[in-house]
């Protein structure tokens, strides 16, 4: 009995939290397979195959599976669940979407954002907005868990390449299609994997002065994340956005620029490493969780700061 | 068409909460309660569905104890014709309450179920994919848009990276996300005339359902505090700081 990943992709290449899920399949213990199914993305599965610790990749490559519709997934998935004994997806809006349907076609428990696993039963997992941490067992011979990505170190490591097996398998879901994409572009880091992130708030005013935020995140090399109030305020796109109801990211830094540090977007940065805030008012909430904290306007502080990095 | 909406009673999201002595769980005591916000946000959607006369009739269910009653009745008072409370004292998880709804479903026969995409004290975003899968019926999660037709609806996703349209056949399930819509507040007229409306009461035990416990919750503990951290005077002293203490520059 082994563990089978849903691997994440974009048809090119395999999504950076793999390895991140990955880490918390070796932690299980028994064989790991990886699971690629898409549309030409041969790539991926190659990529896939010479990571550290993978014994198999299951490669389905059909035209059906080029945008990962939860019907089609969660039944592919479902043909293969009977011989593992695990089934992990990334907890991203791709994992969430699919998770949960993989595990009621199987009668089976479904455990959401596991940030620790203690045994092959037992799990622990962020509630309440990340104000609790649930621990739970589940009773079910197959556990399905979502895994929260950023509570577990990559798997950087590579191997010779393992068995690459192709699946025959076609699931064309009828009831769904998909229609169209509108990605937002970025040359910065991605986000949810980026090492430094500068994220603004309401206190940036307007779409406009945002670029501050911009302008130190390239000064820094880091990924832009913004809170609630920001994207609400039309200040960036939703995807932009960290918190409970936005990206979780876990990053070695975390920059808070005028972000007062609601509940909401606490839940989604306190795991960082280190937190740094900048804002005007000394009494704002995310003083409470910051390593550092510097009382101050932001329009007279970030441009310091920027200056300061550009000289070094 | 008739549209089912199912709202959970959940800690109000501006309330800080506390995790019990005992570690079993948070703290639910004299504490205030609301509707969930995703689930407002469904509600909001299943009236402004039928303001456009594309839906009939929007039937609430909530499934919990009594006090799931006044979130029906806030439910009532914002437009919904009709609520249902499968009235039980167990703690239920996702996929149980899946399978109760899925049974509402079929007594109901609706053409579109909505929910919230995740309920505020679980965070699981779970049931609407489960009830989707028992049903059969295709899913569109973390809807911010929503355009029906009667066949089909055309929902635009909230994905990581930007957004995705699908297309599903009715009968769907649709979780809604937060930018879907602003939900209404209930006026104090309404408020009175929910107290007229239809609240129906199903006994969990009359449902003939046999639910299996799945998930065991050994233990609820508070997470870790962060260590008090540092104020700095300057942009010259933080950076010092990230270099030579934090060495994250």
């Amino acid at each position: 009995m082994s563990t089978l990943i849903l691997v994440e992709h974009d048809n090119q290449t395999m999504h950076p939290a793999t390895r991140n899920v990955l880490s918390a399949a070796q932690q299980l213990g028994g064989e790991i397979h990886m699971l690629v199914a898409g549309y030409q993305c041969n790539a991926v599965a190659e990529q896939v195959a010479t990571l550290s610790g993978v014994h198999k990749v299951l490669y389905a490559d059909k035209p059906s599976y080029e945008h990962p519709l939860a019907e089609q997934m969660s039944d592919l998935v479902l043909s293969l669940a009977n011989s593992f004994k695990a089934i992990l997806i990334p907890s991203s809006t791709f994992g969430k979407n699919i998770a949960p349907r993989v595990a009621a076609q199987l009668d089976v428990a479904q455990v959401s954002d596991v940030s620790k696993i203690l045994d092959n039963d037992t799990f622990e997992h962020p509630i309440y907005a990340g104000n609790a941490i649930e621990k739970v067992r589940v009773l079910d011979a197959i556990k399905v868990l979502t895994i929260r990505t950023t509570a577990f170190d990559a798997v950087n490591a590579a191997q010779a390449a393992c068995t690459i097996e192709t699946l025959d398998k076609e699931c064309i879901a009828q009831s769904s299609q998909f229609v169209k994409h509108e990605l937002s572009k970025s040359e910065r880091p991605d986000l949810g994997t980026a090492k430094i992130v500068v994220s603004g708030g309401r206190g940036l005013q307007s779409a406009e002065k945002f670029k501050l935020i911009e302008e130190l995140a390239d000064a820094l090399g880091a990924a832009v994340g913004a809170s609630r109030a920001a994207v609400d305020a039309g200040f960036v796109p939703n995807d932009y956005q960290v918190g409970q109801t936005g990206k979780v990211v876990a990053p070695m830094l975390y920059i808070a620029v005028g972000i007062s540090g609601a509940v909401q977007h606490l839940a989604g940065m306190k795991d960082s490493k280190v937190i740094v805030a900048i804002n005007k008012d000394e009494d704002a909430p995310i003083f409470q969780i910051a390593d550092y904290g510097l009382v101050g306007d932001l329009f007279e502080l970030v441009p310091q700061l920027i200056a300061h990095l550009k000289n070094k | 068409m008739k549209i089912l909406v199912a709202v959970k009673r959940v800690i109000d999201p501006y309330v800080k909460i506390r995790v019990k002595s005992d570690n079993t769980g948070v703290e639910t005591q004299n504490i205030k309660m609301a509707m969930n916000p995703f689930d407002e946000i469904a509600v909001e959607e299943a009236l402004r569905l039928r303001e456009k006369n594309w839906a009939t009739e929007v039937v609430i269910v909530s499934i919990g104890t009594d006090s799931s009653q006044e979130i029906l009745r806030h439910g009532l008072a914002l437009g919904a014709d009709r609520a249902i409370l499968v009235r039980t004292s167990d703690s239920l998880e996702s996929l149980n309450i899946a399978k109760i709804l899925k049974k509402v479903v079929e007594d109901e026969k609706p053409s579109l179920v909505l929910m919230g995409k995740q309920a505020i004290d679980g965070d699981n975003n779970q049931t609407p994919q489960m009830l989707s899968a028992l049903l059969n019926w295709p899913q569109a999660t973390y809807a911010s848009k929503l355009e029906a037709s009667s066949e089909h609806l055309e929902v635009t996703r909230e994905i990581d990276g930007g957004l995705e349209t699908i297309n599903v056949q009715l009968p769907a399930i649709v979780s809604t996300d937060l930018r879907l819509n602003e939900p209404r507040y209930a006026s104090l007229p309404n408020i009175m005339k929910a107290k007229r409306k239809p609240l129906d009461v199903i006994e969990l035990d009359s449902m003939g359902l046999a639910l299996k416990k799945h998930i065991e919750v050994i233990q609820v503990t508070a997470p870790a505090a962060r260590s008090a951290g540092k104020r700095v005077g300057s942009v010259d002293e933080l950076i010092n700081e990230l270099q030579n203490q934090a060495k994250v520059l």
